[in-house]
């Protein structure tokens, strides 16, 4: 659990971060959004103190980050950014064999853990792991960027923009690697977005930052039906909050006993989508299919569009 | 095999032929001399004096590194920034001060022979080495910078295993442009009795024996571009995962 306890930082007479304080449980991914120069990736940076705090403190696992040196400090927090950042002169190994050989690992340990994963970002290890990071597509460096922040296997993972610089279709697929990896490894990811979509879709608590302050922290529904502040509103966009509210969603949870005449949807796709099925093909209602992929249950648009307002 | 690669494999052997048998080109030189003058240097061995050229400017270029870089790179660490512009006057200083001059002040501190020569080599050749450091260790990607810091490098660590390396395609091009320039300056340490090649040109200048003074520019010369080309293919086996981008 990561605990930040009025975490201020100021440049000269510039507050960019002002007084924050929120818990970050732990295995979840909190997501930080906000403007430009909302000073939510300097928050993020006083986590791992890329950026020393002018006042507050942030305590991991209830210890003061102060009671470290920084480097060592960073070496059990994974970080990944925008534009990856991957050592151009070193190998794919190499580069997720990072902090591994920081921390000294014997180099069999190492080798091990790159091959893993490697083979958890679907990239062949026998075929990248000598290759050089220029030799790989924008979504392979960004994965392999992502694999070394967690090479050496922190319980905390942050990331500032990650997928920034990804194409739409390759930022999806990044998105979902995240949600599989965060839930096999059990990793607690802080991930700062000004991608408002990007929020909703991967945390299980936004925060809304602006001018240097924390507008609003909780579960993303509850940001859509009793925003804390205008900001928060806007950011969350007033036009389409309620088809956000469905996406959040899954149609599983909602599927009621019985079985329905109209189009089957997967239990894991989100409210939203099953909606936009059923008023595809003009039915009442969608039949629920299971993981296994047996019918689990029936979806009416009346318990849909009763759940797209606030409770 | 490359036209050019071929033309320096030449230019080696010619080189090496002429410094080790030189009295087998005398025909060729003998139209250049005048009353019977020797048409090849007879007052030393040039080999040897081909040697110790180059030993001076080595020398001289392996201190300019040391000192050159060293500064480079306290100057771009955030405690060593404020030295920058007065790092930038003194070496700029050992730049446009000319060798000559070097020479005529040191000379009366330490005495005529190699000593004076070294200390004017190594202030001349300060410059590119410096700037290229300089240039290399500031235009390192952020992106990598911030990781390297970000996955728990100390700053050491990072200077050692990101920053250096990355920067040394820069820097081993400074140290190639020292060198090449110092080739030639070195000549005039013969003035001052150091040994080397400037001794087979003042010989010629001074017994008006043109044969003399082309022996030794053109040797000079010859020796200047194979170290050009050497260095730029030790660059690329250095640098060559580094330059792969």
């Amino acid at each position: 659990m990561i605990t930040i306890e009025n975490l201020s930082k100021q440049y000269g007479s510039t507050t960019v971060v002002d007084g924050v304080s929120m818990q970050i449980e732990r295995n979840s991914i909190t997501v930080i959004v906000g403007t430009s120069g909302s000073g939510k990736s300097t928050l993020l940076r006083m986590i791992n103190r890329l950026v020393e705090p002018t006042g507050g403190r942030v305590l991991l696992d209830g210890r003061d980050t102060r009671g470290e040196p920084a480097h060592l400090l960073r070496r059990r927090i994974g970080y990944a950014i925008q534009g990856h950042g991957l050592f151009p002169h070193r190998t794919v190994g190499e580069n997720i064999g990072t902090v591994p050989k920081l921390l000294g690992w014997d180099a069999q340990r190492v080798r091990a853990r790159v091959h893993e994963l490697l083979e958890v970002f679907q990239l062949d290890p026998q075929r990248y792991a000598q290759a050089f990071p220029h030799e790989l597509s924008g979504g392979q460096q960004q994965r392999v960027g992502v694999a070394r922040a967690l090479a050496a296997e922190p319980a905390v993972l942050l990331m500032d923009e990650p997928f920034g610089a990804l194409d739409p279709i390759i930022r999806a697929k990044a998105q979902e690697d995240l949600l599989a990896i965060q839930r096999r490894f059990g990793t607690t990811v802080v991930l700062v977005t000004h991608d408002m979509d990007e929020a909703f879709h991967l945390g299980d608590h936004v925060a809304v930052m602006s001018q240097g302050r924390l507008l609003q922290y909780d579960r993303p529904a509850v940001l859509l039906t009793h925003p804390a502040d205008p900001f928060v509103s806007r950011m969350t966009g007033l036009a389409d909050r309620a088809l956000r509210l469905l996406s959040l969603t899954s149609a599983g949870e909602l599927a009621g006993p019985g079985e329905l005449a109209g189009p089957e949807v997967p239990a894991t796709a989100s409210l939203r989508d099953a909606l936009s099925q059923i008023l595809w093909c003009g039915a009442q209602g969608a039949q629920v299919i299971g993981a296994d992929g047996k019918p689990c249950g029936q979806l009416t648009v009346a318990a849909i569009l009763a759940h797209a307002r606030p409770a | 095999m490359r036209i050019s690669t071929v033309l320096r494999l030449a230019a080696l052997v010619l080189l090496v032929t002429f410094l080790v048998v030189p009295q087998k080109f005398a025909p060729l030189f003998a139209p250049l001399t005048q009353y019977g003058a020797p048409p090849i240097y007879d007052q030393g061995n040039l080999l040897g004096l081909a040697l110790a050229h180059l030993g001076t400017v080595i020398l001289a270029a392996a201190a300019s590194t040391v000192v050159a870089v060293s500064l480079g790179i306290l100057v771009t660490r955030p405690s060593g920034r404020e030295f920058l512009p007065l790092s930038r006057t003194l070496v700029n200083i050992g730049q446009t001060f000319p060798p000559v001059a070097v020479l005529a002040v040191t000379v009366p501190l330490v005495g005529f022979g190699e000593k004076p020569t070294l200390i004017a080599l190594f202030a001349y050749g300060l410059l590119p080495i410096f700037e290229n450091t300089i240039v290399a260790l500031q235009t390192t990607p952020r992106a990598v910078l911030e990781a390297a810091s970000g996955m728990g490098m100390s700053a050491w660590q990072r200077l050692v295993s990101v920053e250096l390396p990355l920067a040394m395609p820069l820097i081993l091009e400074g140290i190639r442009l020292s060198l090449v320039i110092n080739v030639g300056t070195a000549t005039i340490g013969s003035t001052v009795a150091a040994k080397g090649l400037g001794e087979v040109i003042i010989a010629g200048l001074l017994s008006s024996n043109t044969a003399f003074i082309l022996q030794g520019g053109l040797v000079t010369a010859l020796m200047a571009v194979l170290l050009y080309d050497a260095m730029v293919a030790f660059e690329r086996y250095a640098c060559r995962t580094v330059q792969t981008e």
